[in-house]
């Protein structure tokens, strides 16, 4: 690990882990949140409204499997309505914990041990509540496997030449790569807890999950070639994930969404929401399990930085759409523009212009990044900005198109709220038992951070 | 034929303690040794020649699999089993497989990857004679050991013995097989 971690505090910033920690006491304060430790308040509350909205989530689900897909808003023109918001925004909020765990490994910012596990975690959460989406909007959802190829009686196959295709195949590789990641990173550390386990049931459950993981230098050496693979194919597979999901909408024609800028757009604003969830769950963690040692303001004042700095290319992208909606001199996307800006879903779009771009430019001061409580509050502002951004982006195109005979409005019902909510309860729900049941801190890469894991070479005789 | 010794432990306090007593067992001739640590010590790559891995090898395998069978798969959908014209394009209308074509290389390499790794390391393994020893519970908190292992040819019970307590070593167990 390079020096520079030591002198952080002489630099003025923050340092990756709290003075006084030696291998024993990292272990011990990790593994006890899930072995002895008794929960805190925190974790019941959370968990019991998680699990009352995740019954809410069942209701909104069985009500739509009975009824169809008439009991939400949607109807033509506006075909997409929530359910792809939805999608759009939980894949994206995804996309930090695959940032934080691959890219910034391949770029070695050691910072990121401390947060990567309950960031993957997130990751595999938020994209099992994206994937029901597509498949609740299906209509028939309990034919959703004839999106895949295989030889059937039917004698049809699916058409590749489709974008909705893509998405298919670039949602599920992410979820498994997400979650073969997440298992490879655990792997010790459940070895860990298979060790400091009391109990015959937890030594049974850490065992069978550690596989016999016994840290020889020969299986560290295989783990890190392989981690650092995942990671090089996990950075180029995150990219494309939401570039696909954003060809969802630039391989159609209609104004607005037939744009060049959408994949990097799409992909910013992805890891925007993401950090933003990152904090959401960094702040009153930390707070409740006193991991404030282990989780530092540097960390949180990083990932402030990593938001307004992807926040900016999305106020950028917001810019340019406008702006080429006028230069092009297209008539539809200059009206798609205007309508935007001043229809009936006005609203909407200028408060995702105050979430997204204005109240973002707080976190320009140092103060602000310092403070738990405004970031907590900055980063919900940001997930309520992107989750309107989408709103706005498939609404407004598809309620006003070129034709003025076939114009709509869409109006959310009850049970599109239900249906949202309840994933929210869903992904909570599985956060808050991972925490209970796995370490949310990867202990064996904090270990790498402490000073004493350095091997002083003056010992060779 | 097993022994009934599957080799001679020594536990250490540091990183620095058990990559000196490596590069010991190794200078004295030992090569069956086997360390272990709570987390990763670059060093021990060098003292015990493991640079080597055969697990790039087996995910570029695993990634030209995973591109070819995208690719072939839709070629045959799309042109042999379920030819459709949509606006006069092409059948093979290659520039629509280049995403599939690309999670599948991603998704192949990646379960390439894993399972590779778990095969090289052995795992599953649900026995290993190791564990046998009280104290290895400590490998993954906070403790380093060295293990010769009685396969070695220059294994001897009670010179093997005397060497690594002769390393500082905190403890020396023996470990049944």
């Amino acid at each position: 690990m390079p020096e520079q971690q030591l002198l952080d505090a002489e630099k003025g910033q923050a340092p990756v882990i709290g003075p006084g920690h030696t291998f024993a006491t990292v272990t011990d304060k990790i593994s006890s949140v899930v072995l002895t430790q008794r929960q805190p308040l925190m974790w019941f509350a959370t968990l019991s409204t998680a699990f009352l909205l995740t019954m809410l989530l069942l209701l909104a689900v069985t009500v739509l499997f009975a009824k169809g897909t008439g009991i939400w808003g949607i109807n033509m023109p506006v075909a997409w309505g929530f359910a792809i918001t939805n999608f759009v925004w939980w894949i994206g909020i995804g996309h930090a914990g695959t940032l934080i765990s691959a890219i910034l490994l391949l770029l070695n910012q050691p910072w990121r041990n401390s947060i990567n596990r309950f960031a993957e975690a997130m990751t595999i959460f938020a994209v099992a509540c994206a994937g029901l989406f597509p498949i609740l909007h299906l209509g028939r959802p309990w034919l959703f496997y004839w999106l895949i190829p295989y030889p059937n009686t039917m004698g049809v196959q699916p058409q590749f030449r489709s974008p909705l295709v893509w998405d298919v195949f670039a949602v599920t590789t992410y979820a498994t790569v997400s979650v073969l990641f997440w298992f490879v990173g655990l792997l010790p550390d459940l070895a860990t807890l298979r060790d400091r386990s009391q109990t015959r049931l937890g030594q049974m459950f850490y065992g069978m999950l550690a596989m016999g993981w016994r840290g020889s230098a020969r299986h560290w050496r295989q783990h890190e070639v392989a981690s650092l693979l995942l990671a090089g194919l996990a950075t180029p597979l995150v990219l494309s994930v939401h570039t696909v999901v954003s060809f969802d909408f630039t391989i159609a024609i209609l104004p607005g969404w037939h744009s060049t800028i959408f994949p990097p757009y799409f992909v910013a604003g992805a890891i925007y929401s993401g950090f933003a969830m990152v904090l959401v769950l960094a702040i009153p963690l930390r707070a409740a399990y006193g991991l404030g040692d282990l989780i530092t303001m540097r960390h949180l004042d990083n990932s402030a930085k990593v938001m307004l700095g992807t926040g900016l290319i999305v106020a950028y992208s917001y810019l340019m759409e406008a702006f080429m909606a006028w230069y092009s001199g297209v008539g539809v996307e200059k009206f798609l523009m205007l309508n935007r800006m001043t229809g009936p879903y006005a609203e909407q779009f200028w408060m995702l212009v105050s979430c997204n771009i204005v109240i973002i430019q707080l976190l320009w001061f140092r103060k602000v990044r310092q403070n738990t409580l405004a970031l907590f509050g900055i980063s919900i502002v940001v997930l309520i900005g992107m989750w309107l951004e989408r709103y706005v982006i498939i609404v407004t195109s598809l309620h006003r198109d070129f034709l003025p005979s076939s114009w709509g409005m869409f109006h959310p019902t009850r049970w599109d709220w239900a249906t949202y909510t309840g994933t929210i309860g869903l992904f909570l729900l599985l956060f808050f038992l991972f925490v209970r049941l796995l370490p949310m801190i990867s202990i064996f890469e904090v270990r790498t951070l402490l000073p004493e894991a350095r091997v002083k070479e003056e010992t060779r005789a | 034929m097993r022994s009934p010794l599957h080799g001679i432990l020594a536990e250490f306090e540091s990183p620095s303690e058990l990559v000196a007593a490596a590069r010991r067992a190794k200078e004295r001739g030992y090569r069956k040794v086997e360390a272990y640590s709570p987390f990763p010590i670059e060093e021990l790559n060098d003292v015990l020649h493991l640079h080597h891995s055969r697990l790039p090898l087996i995910v570029l395998i695993g990634g030209i699999l995973g591109g070819l069978s995208g690719y072939l798969l839709q070629y045959y959908i799309a042109v042999i089993d379920y030819p459709i014209n949509i606006g006069g394009r092409p059948l093979h209308s290659w520039p629509s497989f280049i995403v599939v074509t690309f999670e599948l290389t991603i998704l192949f390499a990646a379960l390439a990857a894993v399972f590779g790794m778990l095969a090289l390391n052995g795992l599953p393994k649900p026995y290993h004679p190791v564990f046998n020893v009280p104290r290895f519970a400590l490998a993954s908190r906070n403790r380093f050991f060295l293990c010769v292992e009685s396969s070695d040819p220059q294994f001897d019970r009670k010179d093997t013995a005397a060497f690594l307590e002769s390393l500082d070593a905190k403890e020396v167990s023996e470990v049944a097989d």
